[in-house]
């Protein structure tokens, strides 16, 4: 595809920043700006309120995971493309209910966003096996795994919140865990 | 490799994707694991789990967020459902301004065709009956005129002169010898230029000096070398309201030449009650206005204004009295000579023929270009 020319706004751009980061005050943006719209579309096609809320929350959890790709360049305005993903995930949802859809005509512009959701469906199902390993690990496996690769504690002071009697237990217990861990993980993958 | 070798290695691992390791330490792992393919493999694999592990607990957390951020904003009240109109409501909105231009436009129109094809003003012709005397010289007759000039300066070859067709005629008649004339005002209105044609055919160039809207009267004075001073005139004003039934005349120029027209005072009070006129039964026309009305004895009474319209004999007279009343209002300073009002009454007991031809010296034609 030939070079395409940056039309996004620079609003656009620091919303876009905020989501990457998990920004608590570009989310809500996203919300007062973009959500009504979306209520509008749901509801006027056979929608409640309430899956008007999950469509969007979907939504802001597929933008999430394509900011979160290094080559991600929006090609139209945020608007347009939260406006084609929301649309793209109800009529999703509606073909599996069997429920019409009749768009608004040329309600809003609306651009091709098939690829970001496959995306999306990917790391959604790889979200969901982790879940499920961590899950089934238990306690308290997981807190020590989250503490350590994620919270990026010390053994040391693993050691004293779990009250190990020395760090080599806490080594110990922390390599059996993560083991089992693997094995979870990869063993649904397969 | 066993079980403690493999955990020392996922250790060292950690410590290596951490940082933790320094110079030759580092230096040494790397070489180990691109010696060791079994070594490279699993840190491979477990630099990608822990990827997956990470991105995992981003997610959680940015779910958690979202969360939050969703839960405060429908707090908010920021998700009422948004009213769907109906068809009809959404459509007047949309061309609300379009039909509010084009009923402006139809009132617009509408008015101004009524007015362009003169509908008020015949409202305002139909509701009122009065009649202003003022001789129209109308253009067929003005063309006629001009014709007729052009056919006989072919046939005497004498060049043309200049002197233009009046376009509004009335009647005159003398107050103060020195050249003071009245007439009405509507005679003189919108004049250019002002001339007075007496019986003779003699013509003198005239001067609006003063005007009386209210009483539709006008004061001109003769501004023209040509002009004799008369004498005095040999009629009196009687300013006292005169009776009904009486014998009354007038003089004027309804045509080009003076008309005599007779009939007797037949009320007190003018058009629609107007105190200030007479109604009086005389046959006038257009052209009468602003000449005198004469009891038997000579006493100017009035001077005629108008008629009403589809009355038969329903003339009217300004009463002398308002005309002597606006006469005083003159300023002194617009005067070149004072007004002398002639007291000496020379046509009592002479025969009515006698009289006619006394007065007419002293009534004009006025004519208005």
């Amino acid at each position: 595809m030939s070079k395409r020319k940056s039309i996004v706004p620079e609003s656009d751009a620091a919303t876009l920043a905020g989501v990457a980061s998990g920004d608590a005050g570009s989310l809500e943006g996203l919300y007062r700006d973009y959500f009504p719209m979306i209520l509008n579309m749901v509801v006027q096609n056979n929608g409640t309120e309430e899956e008007a809320k999950d469509v969007f929350q979907e939504a802001v959890i597929v933008l999430y995971d394509n900011v979160k790709r290094r080559d991600f360049e929006l090609t139209s305005r945020l608007k347009t493309y939260i406006y084609s993903v929301c649309r793209r995930l109800w009529l999703k949802q509606l073909g599996s209910k069997n429920r019409a859809f009749r768009d608004v005509a040329a309600y809003e512009d609306v651009i091709v966003v098939e690829e970001d959701l496959a995306l999306h469906e990917e790391k959604d199902l790889q979200f969901t096996l982790m879940e499920h390993a961590l899950d089934d690990l238990g306690e308290p496996c997981r807190t020590i795994i989250h503490d350590f690769y994620i919270s990026n504690l010390s053994m040391q002071e693993i050691c004293e919140k779990f009250g190990y009697t020395n760090s080599d237990n806490a080594k110990t217990q922390k390599y059996k865990c993560l083991q089992r861990l693997k094995k979870l993980f990869f063993s649904a993958t397969k | 490799m066993d079980r403690m070798n493999e955990q020392e290695f996922i250790k060292q691992v950690d410590r290596y994707l951490n940082g933790e390791m320094e110079g030759a330490e580092r230096a040494a792992f790397e070489l180990h694991c691109r010696e060791n393919t079994a070594a490279a493999e699993q840190l491979a694999t477990h630099r990608l789990f822990l990827l997956q592990l990470k991105e995992h607990a981003h997610r959680v957390a940015f779910k958690h967020t979202l969360a939050a951020a969703a839960e405060r904003y429908h707090a908010g009240g920021g998700s009422a459902v948004e009213r769907t109109e109906p068809l009809i409501v959404t459509l007047w909105n949309k061309f609300k301004v379009n039909s509010l231009v084009a009923a402006s436009v139809a009132i617009l129109a509408v008015f101004s065709t009524l007015w362009l094809s003169g509908y008020y003003k015949a409202i305002e012709k139909t509701s009122t009956n009065y009649s202003a005397l003022r001789r129209d010289m109308n253009d067929v007759k003005k063309n006629v005129n001009a014709q007729n000039a052009v056919i006989r300066n072919i046939n005497s070859g004498k060049p043309r002169d200049d002197r233009s067709v009046g376009s509004f005629g009335g009647t005159g008649f003398v107050i103060s010898a020195n050249g003071y004339v009245v007439t009405n005002y509507h005679v003189v209105r919108g004049a250019d230029s002002v001339h007075l044609q007496n019986t003779k055919g003699e013509s003198f160039r005239a001067k609006v000096i003063y005007i009386d809207p209210t009483n539709d009267l006008a004061l001109l004075r003769i501004n023209d070398s040509t002009y004799a001073p008369l004498k005095s005139a040999p009629y009196t004003f009687k300013e006292a309201p005169s009776e009904l039934g009486e014998d009354v005349y007038t003089i004027g120029y309804p045509r080009d030449e003076v008309v005599y027209g007779q009939g007797y005072l037949s009320s007190r009070t003018g058009y629609a009650g107007d105190t200030t006129a007479y109604q009086i039964s005389i046959p006038v026309n257009p052209g009468n206005s602003g000449g005198p009305v004469l009891d038997s004895k000579g006493n100017v009474i009035g001077i005629i204004s108008g008629k009403q319209t589809g009355i038969d004999g329903a003339s009217f007279a300004i009463k002398t009295e308002a005309l002597l009343k606006s006469i005083a209002e003159v300023p002194q300073d617009s005067l070149e000579s004072d007004l002398v009002i002639s007291k000496k009454n020379a046509l009592g007991g002479l025969k009515r023929t006698e009289q006619v031809k006394k007065i007419q010296d002293y009534v004009y034609l006025v004519k208005v270009y």
